[in-house]
């Protein structure tokens, strides 16, 4: 069992500001249930601008409640800009802490309240969209959410990543991904990487493969499943999924994703992944 | 009811302890503490040693071997204790492989214990091949998928007897006659089969079993190795002669007494896990699917027989999250367990649940119910009285499940 504080048990057994509101300001949205825990934050303005009335459903663990529950909280009666100013630390502080594999619960809440701000200050039209390149295809987390998690909590390995975010916390493969990103934030000489040269089409193809070969099949081997390169035109990849990967309900999003995500990051930015129609 | 020992809340009110996670640890039968003090204070003596009050205490092994041979239907010179189930497997795996060197491919499923397949893939980073075998949505095998996967240099068969999440049993007897045929040595983890459903060796052609004593009502850091007359095997903790120079180190006297007074009571309560013990499961069940809406048993749930372990039962329920669910049933005193990603600190489900196409919603929600010969009426009764309100509370709370609630029994 997790070593709560009392005031995440209290937060979580009777968490303040359940609920939603009619016709808010800003909505915002971010989770998933695949991802295993989700938060719905809404909220009202007064006149003058403030936070008259905020609301939260969360889907998942004790401390993802908890520390919905702590920012609804800490942001009643602020301006929208005060409340900006709120970081992850603030609600993980809120609660006197959080367990350090727990933290992203607290990042997952910041998150929603920039959402719902957003959504607010686009006059409610803007849905939450994934800013940036997406690093860990597992948990769906982009380049500029772990920058962030990085820079604001002083993050320096992989793991503290993974705690924070998710990001890294399932296949692993994107390990090398965050890696350079900590590199990147905390070394003013960030090593440079080479432009890529455009390729011809004969290296491109002998690339995918090798990228094929190397980073993607033992992957999905290790899951009963396999890959063949059926196609390549132009920047169309055109792959087959065998075994258990084929005909999985999840083979549309997560295998693609994850196939797209390692040739773009070792062959070409431009690639577009196509599975075989069967 | 039993009251909790008043650890959590030396000065506040009553609060019972319903234990519910008895496939993650079980209670030491009072009989097996009496069996084990003397080994604890007067009769401390080393079994390897000459003298009359150490070479004395080798007796009490060898009753402790013979009756948990008794258990498992085996010689008693079959037996080798060891440290846990984990250090069995181990032993069981590596010893295999050692002894047949030229092989280098491993059989085994994709919903192992990780005693077991964490094992198998430091072995596939260590260079053999590694086939873990899928289950369908039941949690069962394809036994013709496992015969064909059998390569001339298989070197082993691990395939656990039971399993611990859902309690799906596998047909071990058919896996060990498939994998014999082609020559295979077979091993399977029994750790959570033993002392629940009946196990007889000298009808089931295993080559190695491994148990745990604290799975059976014996205490933590005492385990089992079967090892079949005639099986090639090296020895993975190399030392003294103990146990016939297969496993060294001094015995654990106390607890290899211990496990031998529980292999003996278990033997005795087999019929009671088979009737009383699944009655209450089934009870259980049926009336947290009757009173929550929008749950679902994962595994097989096996309405005649012995597919599934009498005592496990793995429900989930929608849109609520397993953790969440655990934190709310520890409160009212009711220890259970779930799959889902937040209670192990990993940040995805159960591998098991995934490899049986759980849906990741399901999976984050799931909890298991293992019970005992301990469990009683009360206990659950009074589970399913709590655990509606339970359901509702964190519906009420999450985005998914607001409108949904707990059901009216309209499924």
């Amino acid at each position: 069992m997790w070593d709560y504080t009392d005031k995440v048990k209290d937060h979580f057994f009777h968490p303040r500001n359940v609920g939603t509101i009619e016709d808010p300001d800003g909505v915002g949205e971010v989770g998933s249930l695949a991802c295993g825990d989700m938060l719905r934050l809404m909220f009202k303005l007064d006149e003058a601008g403030r936070i008259r009335d905020i609301k939260f459903q969360t889907f998942g663990c004790g401390s993802a409640i908890a520390a919905s529950s702590a920012l609804t909280e800490l942001v009643k009666g602020k301006t929208l800009d005060e409340a900006q100013k709120i970081t992850n630390q603030d609600i993980a502080r809120y609660l006197g802490g959080l367990p350090e594999q727990k933290m992203h619960c607290s990042v997952m809440g910041r998150e929603a309240l920039g959402a719902a701000i957003d959504n607010y200050r686009s006059g409610g039209v803007a849905k939450r969209t994934l800013e940036g390149r997406v690093i860990c295809t597992c948990f769906g987390v982009t380049e500029k959410q772990i920058e962030t998690a990085v820079r604001e909590n002083g993050l320096r390995t992989v793991e503290d990543v993974t705690n924070y975010t998710k990001a890294g916390g399932g296949c692993g493969g994107c390990h090398p991904e965050i890696e350079k990103i900590l590199a990147r934030t905390w070394e003013t000489d960030a090593a440079s990487a080479s432009p890529r040269k455009k390729l011809t089409t004969i290296q491109k193809i002998r690339t995918i493969e090798e990228t094929i070969d190397r980073e993607i099949r033992p992957h999905l081997e290790s899951d009963g499943g396999g890959i063949d390169l059926v196609d390549v035109e132009g920047d169309r990849v055109v792959v087959a999924l065998r075994g258990l990967c084929s005909g999985c309900a999840a083979a549309g999003v997560t295998i693609k994703d994850f196939i797209q995500a390692k040739l773009r990051e070792f062959v070409s930015e431009d690639l577009v992944v196509e599975e075989e129609d069967s | 009811m039993r009251q909790a020992p008043k650890l959590n809340n030396p000065a506040g009110p009553f609060i019972p302890l319903v234990y519910l996670d008895n496939n993650a640890t079980t209670r030491v039968a009072p009989e097996v503490v009496d069996a084990m003090l003397p080994f604890l204070t007067e009769r401390y003596g080393n079994p390897s040693s000459i003298h009359a009050f150490g070479g004395d205490v080798k007796r009490d092994i060898d009753r402790a071997r013979e009756r948990v041979a008794a258990l498992l239907g085996a010689e008693p010179s079959e037996i080798i204790f060891t440290s846990c189930g984990t250090e069995s497997d181990n032993t069981a795996i590596r010893g295999t492989l050692q002894a047949y060197p030229e092989k280098r491919h491993i059989l085994t499923s994709k919903v192992e214990h990780p005693a077991v397949r964490s094992l198998c893939r430091q072995l596939a980073k260590e260079g053999y091949r590694v086939t873990e075998l899928p289950v369908d949505r039941a949690g069962k095998l394809d036994l013709d998928l496992l015969a064909r996967s059998i390569a001339d240099d298989t070197a082993i068969v691990s395939i656990m007897y039971a399993n611990n999440e859902t309690g799906v049993v596998f047909p071990i007897d058919e896996v060990a006659r498939i994998a014999k045929a082609r020559g295979v040595v077979v091993h399977t983890d029994a750790v959570q089969a033993a002392g629940k459903i009946p196990i007889d060796l000298r009808n089931l052609p295993v080559d190695l079993l491994a148990i745990s004593g604290h799975k059976l009502h014996a205490p933590k850091g005492v385990g089992v190795l079967y090892v079949r007359k005639g099986t090639r095997l090296v020895p993975w903790l190399v030392g003294g002669h103990q146990e016939r120079g297969r496993r060294g180190g001094t015995e654990n006297v106390a607890s290899i007494v211990g496990l031998g007074r529980a292999a003996e009571l278990a033997m005795a309560s087999i019929e009671e896990e088979r009737t009383r013990v699944r009655a209450l499961r089934d009870r259980l069940e049926a009336e947290i699917l009757a009173r929550c809406s929008d749950t679902r048993v994962n595994g097989d749930r096996d309405p005649d027989g012995a597919g599934r372990l009498p005592n496990t039962t793995s429900i989930s329920f929608e849109y609520v999250e397993g953790e969440a669910i655990l934190l709310m049933l520890d409160r009212e005193g009711i220890g259970a367990s779930s799959g889902s990603a937040c209670t192990s600190g990993s940040l995805e489900p159960s591998h098991v649940l995934r490899a049986m196409g759980v849906p990741f919603s399901a999976a984050h929600g799931s909890i298991r119910f293992s019970l005992s010969r301990y469990t009683t009426d009360e206990e659950i009764d009074y589970v399913i009285e709590k655990m509606p309100g339970i359901i509702e509370r964190l519906r009420a709370i999450s985005p998914f499940g607001g409108a949904r609630g707990v059901a009216s029994g309209a499924r």
